[in-house]
C-alpha cells in the first residue's frame, strides 16, 4: 500500500536493500542458531568433554608426545577445527535446506536481493555457528589442557577460510538435495572419513609412505594442520601452500555456488 | 502507466509441458484485476514468471516500466506477492516473518517494526504476533502472508487464490481491506476459483486457458458477453411436470423448482407471463450459478470443444 506522506517510504536504493537485506538474513540466521541452541550448541560442547576425556586424558596419557606436545594439546586443535568443520556445513546444510522443503527460500527470491547476497548471508550464518562452536570447544579444551597460541593470525585465518569453505560446502549439498537423506548422506559418508583422516588425532608422519601420499589429496590435512601451526607451531604441511589451498577453496566454491543459483539449480523451475 | 506489460510470454517446462503459448497482457497502475482459468491453465506460472520463481522461456515482462532481463531487482521491489501456498517459516514468531520479510526489500529495522504492527493490527493478527505461525490457523496464516506482502508497500499487489479455504466471514473482511489497499493506489492482480470474487472486486478480467488468453475485458464487458443465464425459480406449489413454455429450455428439479435457461434475445417479462397463464406462481428467483462462473464455463467449455475438433 502507497503512502504518500510517508517521508520514509520512498524506494530504498539497491546499495541499502543489500546492505539491510545482508543484515536481515545474517540476524535470522543468528537467531535460528540461539533459537535451537540444544541442538547447535550444546552437542558440540558434549562431544568435545567425551573426546578430550577418552582420548586426551584416558588414552592420551600412554601415548605420549606428538609433535613435542603432550596428545591432549596435539588434538585439541584438531577437535576445535573438527567441530568448526561440521557445525559450518551443517548450519547451511539444514538451514537452506529446510527453506527450500518449507518454501520460505521464496522469500529471499522474490525480494530484491541478488543471488550472490543470499549465499554470503547464509554461508554468514555457517561461519557465526562455526565460530561459535570453536569458542565452545576451546573453553572444553582449557578446562583440560593448556593450549598455547604462537600464531593468533594464523589461528584466526584459517579457522575462518575453513568456516566459508565448509558453509559453501553445506550450500552446494542443500542446492542439490531433494530430501532430508540426500543432506546426511555427505556428512556421514564422506565428510567424516576425510575429518577422521585428516590429521586430527595424529601427525601423517606416523603413517605408511602410500597412506602419507594419499592424506596430502585431503584439503582437511590442510587445514588442520594451518590451525595445528598457529597454536603449536608444528605442522605436517607447509602452512603457506594450507592457506593457499584453503583461499582457491573458497573462491572456486563460492563462484560454483551463485553460478548454480543464478541458473536455478534445485530453486526455480 | 501500466503496471504490468507482457508480450509473448511463453514457458515451457523440462518436462517438455507447454504451460505459456505466448500471453499478451496489460494491467494499468491502480487497476483490481482479475486472472482467471481452470487448474493447469497457466496462472500460477505467469505469475511466477513475474516475480522471478519461474524462468521464461521466451517473451518480455515489464512491471511499471522495469524490465525483468535488464532491472530485476527494481521490477521486484515494485511487487509484493501472496502465493498460492504457505511460504513463510512455520517456526518462526508471526511478527519476525513481517519484520524479516522488510528487511529483505531495505526497509530500515526502525520503519519495519512500525509497519509490522500497522499491518498485522490492520489484518486482526496483532494479538498473535508473538505465536509461532506453525499455530494459526488457515485463515491466520493466510491473512498472515497478505500483511508480509504489503510490508514493503509495493505498487502492485498479485495474490494467487488468497481466500482459498478462508470462511465467508474472514473472505469478507480480507475483500473490504484489499478494496480499501487498492483505493489508496496499489494495483492489486488476483486469481481467485471464487468467481463471485473476482466479479465484486476486480474492474478488469483475463480469463487464461491452455496457456493462452481467451479473454481479456473489463469486468462489465465480460459480463455482457454472456449469451445466456440460467435461473432458478421457486415454486409456491407443487407442479407435476415443466409448464409449458416453448423456445426456452426448461426443467424441473424438484417439484417446488424449475430451472431455465434466459438468452439475451429473451425476456424474463415473457417468462412470467406465460408462468402467470399457466397459473404457476413464483415466489423467489436467483442466478443458478455466479454470472461470472457461467460465462467462464462456457469460455472454457468452447475452447475445449474447439480443441477436440481442431484435434
Amino acid at each position: 500500500m502507497r503512502r504518500e506522506t510517508d517521508v520514509e517510504a520512498t524506494a530504498p536504493s539497491l546499495a541499502s536493500i543489500h546492505r539491510i537485506g545482508f543484515k536481515t538474513i545474517m540476524r535470522r540466521e543468528f537467531g535460528r542458531i540461539l533459537r535451537i541452541w540444544g541442538q547447535t550448541l550444546l552437542p558440540p560442547a558434549v562431544t568435545a568433554t567425551l573426546y578430550f576425556i577418552i582420548f586426551g586424558s584416558l588414552i592420551g596419557r600412554r601415548i605420549g608426545t606428538m609433535g613435542g606436545y603432550d596428545y591432549m594439546q596435539y588434538i585439541a586443535p584438531g577437535l576445535i577445527m573438527m567441530a568448526v568443520i561440521t557445525n559450518s556445513y551443517g548450519n547451511v546444510v539444514s538451514s537452506f535446506f529446510g527453506a527450500k522443503f518449507g518454501k520460505h527460500i521464496e522469500e529471499l527470491l522474490v525480494a530484491p536481493l541478488p543471488n550472490w547476497l543470499i549465499v554470503i548471508g547464509y554461508i554468514s550464518g555457517g561461519v557465526i555457528r562455526g565460530l561459535l562452536v570453536g569458542v565452545v570447544v576451546s573453553c572444553v579444551a582449557l578446562f583440560f589442557t593448556h593450549i598455547p597460541v604462537q600464531h593468533p593470525l594464523q589461528v584466526a585465518a584459517s579457522v575462518l577460510l575453513t568456516s566459508v569453505v565448509f558453509s559453501l560446502g553445506g550450500f552446494f549439498n542443500a542446492i542439490f538435495a531433494k530430501n532430508f537423506d540426500q543432506i546426511s548422506w555427505f556428512p556421514t559418508f564422506i565428510l567424516t572419513p576425510m575429518i577422521y583422516l585428516g590429521g586430527v588425532f595424529y601427525s601423517v608422519s606416523l603413517l605408511p609412505e602410500w597412506a602419507q601420499r594419499l592424506s596430502y589429496a585431503n584439503p582437511i590435512l590442510y587445514m588442520v594442520n594451518a590451525f595445528r601451526h598457529g597454536f603449536l607451531g608444528t605442522s605436517d604441511v607447509n602452512v603457506g601452500l594450507a592457506f593457499a589451498i584453503m583461499a582457491a577453496f573458497a573462491i572456486a566454491m563460492f563462484t560454483v555456488v551463485v553460478m548454480l543459483m543464478n541458473r536455478g539449480a534445485g530453486i526455480r523451475e | 502507466m501500466k503496471a504490468l506489460s507482457i508480450r509473448g510470454l511463453t514457458k515451457t517446462y523440462r518436462n517438455g509441458v507447454q504451460a505459456l503459448r505466448g500471453i499478451d497482457l496489460d494491467v494499468q497502475e491502480g487497476d483490481f484485476f482479475a486472472l482467471l482459468g481452470p487448474n493447469g491453465a497457466g496462472k500460477t506460472t505467469i505469475i511466477g514468471i513475474i516475480v522471478s520463481l519461474v524462468t521464461k522461456s521466451g517473451g518480455k515482462v515489464e512491471v511499471f516500466g522495469y524490465d525483468i532481463d535488464r532491472a530485476l531487482a527494481h521490477a521486484k521491489s515494485c511487487i509484493g506477492l501472496v502465493p498460492q501456498e504457505i511460504n513463510f517459516n512455520q517456526f518462526e514468531k508471526v511478527f519476525t516473518i513481517i519484520v524479516n520479510q522488510a528487511g529483505f526489500y531495505g526497509i530500515p529495522r526502525r520503519l519495519a517494526l512500525e509497519r509490522a504492527e500497522r499491518y498485522l493490527r490492520q489484518l486482526q493478527l496483532w494479538d498473535k504476533r508473538d505465536q509461532i505461525a506453525r499455530s494459526l490457523s488457515g485463515g491466520m496464516k493466510r491473512r498472515l502472508m497478505i500483511a508480509r506482502a504489503l510490508v514493503h508497500e509495493p505498487r502492485l499487489l498479485i495474490l494467487d487464490e488468497p481466500t482459498a479455504g478462508v470462511d465467508i466471514e474472514i473472505r469478507r473482511s480480507m475483500w473490504a481491506f484489499l478494496r480499501g489497499i487498492n483505493e489508496q493506489g496499489t494495483t492489486i492482480i488476483l486469481t481467485t476459483h471464487y468467481l463471485e470474487e473476482a466479479e465484486s472486486l476486480c474492474r478488469n478480467i483475463a480469463i487464461i486457458d491452455g496457456g493462452r488468453i481467451i479473454e481479456n475485458d473489463s469486468m462489465a464487458g465480460v459480463i455482457r458477453k454472456l449469451s445466456h443465464e440460467t435461473f432458478v425459480l421457486n415454486l409456491r406449489c407443487a407442479v407435476a411436470g415443466p409448464p409449458p413454455l416453448p423456445g426456452y429450455v426448461s426443467r424441473m428439479t424438484d417439484d417446488h423448482t424449475l430451472e431455465i435457461e434466459v438468452s439475451k434475445e429473451q425476456s424474463l417479462n415473457d417468462i412470467f407471463a406465460r408462468l402467470t397463464q399457466g397459473g404457476v406462481e413464483v415466489v423467489s428467483m436467483r442466478n443458478k450459478v455466479n454470472r461470472l462462473e457461467e460465462l467462464f464455463m462456457r469460455l472454457v467449455q468452447s475452447k475445449g470443444a474447439a480443441s477436440a475438433q481442431g484435434n
